[in-house]
């Protein structure tokens, strides 16, 4: 593969571009930019789980000093599509899930669409609803395939025999509960309908994704609907196209020439715009006494609503991480009436790496081996899944690096050991991963715009990354020139098409679109273009992908401090050390995997979303119930690289850091306070509660 | 958010007189829990007096040696004063363990004392809720109960008092001065609360139009010696699971006296009267503590979710006796 041979500013820890702007609060979020004479819309949402809607008495909110109109199924514009259940927002009188949309007001302020939506009256034929997950439910079913492709189960060797025969033997379940993404700007559209056109000014992880669905779904050709997202305050995956979205965009329509803003509050954040499903995970290990791996099997069961599939692909990472003589890996799925899981970061990765490197650290101790020796011991040398050799594999860097830098050597391996006044000290490790994933069809465009700068145009979308800072990087050593040379534009479906900010596959798959631009460019136009030159291109199709496994690969390692009166925990310093092939700044870098560690471990201590099965939506929807990480919780972050050279994943090298770092968080914590109370705690959150004995 | 009135009096007397016609007004002085409330439709009042700027600001010596604090005196405020950090640290600590620095610069003190329960369901208008809706039933008691009351509870409410300031105040006797439309009276902290009841509806005896405008630190010999001890499920920004609000006088290795509260364990803050009996007189030593906290939790009832509350109030309650005791 052609790649970057001589970077000069990849590599660099240059400050974001977008800094200033986003610090004096000049950089626009969807909801800031400036509209004339907008409406503003408030949802209602129903108060039932499953049940049809028999009435809606909208007298009360129409009499509301300006409200403008109160849309629901029964006047609600038509949907082209309905297809994707999920998005097809008051199309009908099914309700599926409690928090669903049932109506919307439209008025010209906020405070009036949102005291006229609490007047209206929803009348429902109320049906029984059903929203626990439990192992022992009957109606569990494999789905056809996991999120992001994969097969559902897998089978290597003969599992059950070996696993009888392992003369060291594990059998554990853990759980994870019920996430929510919670990026801290909410999700928001201001849509304007204006002579057949469509603008939505969108906080989403890809315009031209959102494009394409909203195009679908209302039955506009594509090119009258234009996505405006150049700043866009955090996603995790949630920020795709939901509800929220079509049905600001049919209240345009319904208006029609008044741009109507919506964005949601923070409590309807907890249903309609994803959630990582909980998660049921039954591990069974077997190995020789020297801890190498003979059985290993990852049975996951998960929920996914009834109305739209969504399969949390848990156990795929047990597919690749160590070598094992037999494995087996399944999913199955509770259908329930409940808003549609959906991707929140490092699906399927963040729940079972928890569950397999908790796992793993309880095999450690049962071969008493150190943990870290038993993770070298099983490392294998191809990649079982496919039998492909790995374009690069340094998990085992990581775990030496990360020791090291820990100050792992001569830990006291035996729980409950350590104690310096009321606090129980213990410390724990856990391996990473996360694959590399090239996402087909960006376009990147360069223009020569004269005295020496270029313009370089691709839709990509900054969720609060660096991209602005990092594409501006890779364009310039694509080019051969200096990164304020560069002018940068993105986050605009007028732009050249790219694909989404999702699976860590933003940099690799525009990158690659920018560096073959670059290459179109300087094959046309030499090294002395002349002003208005330009070269559009797509990204090279790449058949590595056939002959490699890519992953990236990671150590976590935590110290956990549990006082021993009341079982609170703290964290006061983690090393994190990563194979992540080229790091394009790792200033940026460093930031998104302090991200990524924080929210693991507020996956580890904190998040959890509870519902109430009678009710069946979550009631802790909001800051001051459901508990993410404050400051105060966050402690030392000592974050490496592994310096690696990976030819094969894309021209620039590099892996994609955007989930990678949340991945063995969860595992790390747990196994420290393992070892610092001597309690095991295989459901998260682990909470005060679960630690007083 | 309903619509409302919004009313500023010139004096205490005339926001009293201007409440007291109003039945479904209420004072307005931060608003950081009043406006939250609002927004969610858990609380509708038609008209709001703002007190604000009514009440005193400042932070008085009484001639008994206590201290007078203004009704409007914000929790910041309070929390640094030098008085208090040196007099009664125990209400600092508490200040300072409570919301985040923003809320605590908007926050008064009568206003904290009178926030309202964070159980999810009163919070939630599409849920049944004794305190919000009276006769709808209360969904915590076969609910979502970790946070909820293991003392003191009824059938009809499950859900605890918030605040940390009002535990602290509770050890400390603080005596709570209110100016109603019959007059001003002055009534113990431990009055100002109620158990649930048949009538969560009502956090306190206050009666309507009633406005708190100052309380009143007693003087106590041993205030100085004391602490707030706060356990939650973050670092940070949460609300206490149990908190101890403790003082304790040890004199030659025996207590001589002991003022213990509890937080997050009861409709109001729980003054642990049976413990401090139980170390009265006695060694001032890890046995004689886990005993004394013992016997505050023996009446304790558990829910489904919250049974864990009864070890950590007993171990919190020890270790914060054994901390001051240690310290003298």
């Amino acid at each position: 593969m052609t790649t970057i041979t001589q970077p000069r500013a990849i590599g660099a820890s240059l400050d974001r571009r977008d800094g200033p702007q986003k610090v004096t609060g000049a950089a626009p979020y969807a909801y800031e930019h400036r509209f004339e004479n907008p409406l503003y819309l408030f949802p209602v949402q129903s108060d039932v789980a499953r049940g049809k809607v028999t009435r809606i008495d909208a007298s009360a909110a129409e009499a509301v000093p300006g409200v403008v109109a109160v849309l629901s199924h029964r006047n609600a514009p038509r949907l082209a599509d309905t297809s994707d259940r999920e998005l097809a927002v008051l199309q009908a009188e099914e309700v599926a899930f409690r928090g669903q949309y049932v109506a919307a007001v439209i008025a010209d302020t906020l405070e009036a669409a949102r005291y006229a939506a609490s007047l209206v009256r929803v009348s429902y034929d109320e049906e029984p609803h059903d929203v626990e997950l439990r192992a022992d439910r009957q109606d569990l079913y494999a789905p056809g395939q996991v999120n992001a492709g994969y097969p559902t189960d897998s089978e290597e060797g003969d599992f059950d025999r070996t696993f009888s025969s392992a003369e060291v033997k594990l059998d554990e379940t853990y759980s994870t509960p019920m996430e929510h993404n919670n990026p801290m700007e909410p999700h928001t559209t201001v849509a304007l309908w204006e002579a057949g056109d469509l603008t939505l000014y969108e906080s989403t992880q890809g315009p031209h994704w959102a494009r394409g669905t909203v195009a679908q779904v209302l039955g506009l050709d594509p090119n009258r609907v234009r996505i405006i997202a150049p700043y866009v305050g955090g996603g995790f995956g949630s920020k795709t196209p939901h509800a929220n979205t079509i049905l600001a965009a049919l209240a345009a329509q319904a208006v029609q020439g008044r741009p109507v803003k919506f964005a949601l509050t923070r409590q309807q954040m907890f249903s309609g715009v994803g959630y990582r499903t909980p998660t049921i995970q039954r591990i069974r290990l077997g190995a020789d006494p020297d801890g190498r791996l003979s059985a290993t099997c990852h049975d996951v069961i998960a929920q996914t609503a009834k109305l739209k599939e969504f399969a949390e692909q848990a156990a795929v990472p047990t597919r690749t991480m160590y070598a094992t003589r037999s494995r087996r890996t399944t999913h199955r799925l509770a259908p329930l009436d409940v808003p549609v899981p959906s991707w929140m970061r490092a699906p399927g990765e963040a729940p079972g790496m928890f569950a397999l490197e908790s796992a793993m650290d309880e095999m450690a101790i049962r071969c008493g081996l150190d943990p870290v020796e038993l993770r070298i011991r099983n490392e294998p040398e191809r990649d079982a899944e496919t039998g492909l050799p790995y374009s690069s594999r340094n998990l085992v860097a990581c775990l030496r690096d990360g020791a090291s830098r820990f100050g792992w050597a001569g830990r006291d391996t035996r729980p409950r050991a350590r104690q310096e006044g009321r606090w129980l000290v213990g410390t724990g490790v856990a391996s990473s991963t996360f694959p590399v994933i090239r996402l087909p069809g960006s376009v990147a465009r360069i223009s020569y715009a004269g005295e020496g700068r270029y313009v370089v145009e691709i839709d990509a979308a900054d969720i609060g990354t660096g991209t602005w800072t990092a594409l501006a990087q890779i364009a310039a050593d694509a080019l051969g020139e200096r990164v304020d040379e560069i002018d940068l534009r993105i986050g605009d479906t007028a732009l050249p098409e790219a694909t989404v900010a999702g699976g860590s596959s933003g940099i690799t798959s525009w990158g690659a679109a920018i560096f073959e631009a670059a290459r179109v460019f300087r094959d046309r136009h030499g090294h002395g273009p002349s002003e208005g030159d330009r070269a559009e291109a797509a990204a090279a199709d790449s058949a590595e992908g056939e002959k490699y496994a890519m992953y990236a690969f990671g150590a976590c390692f935590a110290e956990a401090r549990v006082d021993a009166d009341t079982g609170e925990v703290r964290i006061p310093r983690m090393t994190g050390v990563f194979a992540a092939g080229k790091i394009i700044n790792p200033k940026a870098a460093r930031s998104q995997i302090i991200g990524g560690m924080t929210m693991g471990l507020g996956m580890a201590l904190h998040e959890e979303s509870l519902v109430d099965p009678r009710f069946g939506h979550v009631l802790n929807h909001d800051f001051a119930s459901y508990y993410i990480p404050a400051n105060a919780d966050t402690g030392r972050f000592d974050i490496a690289w592994i310096d690696e050279e990976d030819p094969h994943v894309n021209p620039m090298g590099s892996k994609g850091i955007g989930e990678i770092g949340i991945v063995g968080t969860a595992a790390a914590i747990a196994n420290a306070v393992y070892h610092a109370t001597g309690v095991r705690v295989r459901d998260l959150p682990i909470t005060p509660a679960k630690l007083l004995r | 958010m309903k619509p409302f009135r919004y009313d500023r009096a010139g004096d205490i007397s005339g926001a009293v007189s201007t409440l007291a016609r109003e039945p479904t007004g209420v004072f307005l002085a931060g608003g950081t829990n009043l406006v939250d409330l609002m927004k969610l439709g858990v609380m509708e009042p038609d008209v709001l007096v703002d007190v604000r700027r009514l009440t005193s600001l400042g932070i008085e010596d009484l001639p008994d040696g206590g201290l007078r604090i203004g009704a409007a005196v914000t929790n910041s405020e309070l929390a640094a004063d030098r008085r208090i950090r040196s007099r009664y640290p125990v209400l600092s600590q508490a200040l300072l363990s409570g919301a985040s620095g923003q809320l605590r610069n908007l926050a008064t003190t009568g206003g904290n004392m009178l926030q309202r329960t964070r159980c999810a369901y009163f919070y939630d208008t599409t849920t049944p809720c004794n305190k919000r809706e009276p006769r709808t039933g209360c969904s915590a008691l076969e609910g979502c109960n970790k946070d909820h009351a293991i003392l003191g509870a009824s059938r009809h409410c499950v859900a605890t008092h918030p605040s940390d300031m009002a535990v602290a105040l509770t050890a400390l006797e603080a005596v709570v001065r209110v100016q109603g439309p019959a007059g001003g009276r002055a009534i113990p902290i431990s009055e100002l609360y109620r158990l649930p009841g048949q009538e969560p509806e009502r956090d306190t005896t206050l009666q309507h139009a009633e406005l708190i405008t100052a309380v009143d630190l007693p003087p106590m010999a041993f205030s100085s010696s004391s602490r707030y001890r706060k356990v939650r499920e973050r670092a940070s920004y949460a609300f206490a699971l149990v908190s101890v609000a403790a003082a304790l006088r040890v004199q030659d290795g025996v207590v001589r006296d002991a003022r213990i509260a509890l937080g997050g364990v009861a409709h109001m803050p729980w003054r642990a009267h049976k413990a401090e009996d139980a170390v009265r007189g006695g060694p001032a030593v890890e046995e004689s503590f886990r005993a004394a906290a013992r016997a505050e939790l023996a009446e304790a009832v558990p829910l489904s979710d919250n049974a864990y509350k009864v070890p950590l109030a007993v171990n919190v309650i020890t270790r914060t006796l054994l901390d001051l005791s240690e310290a003298q």
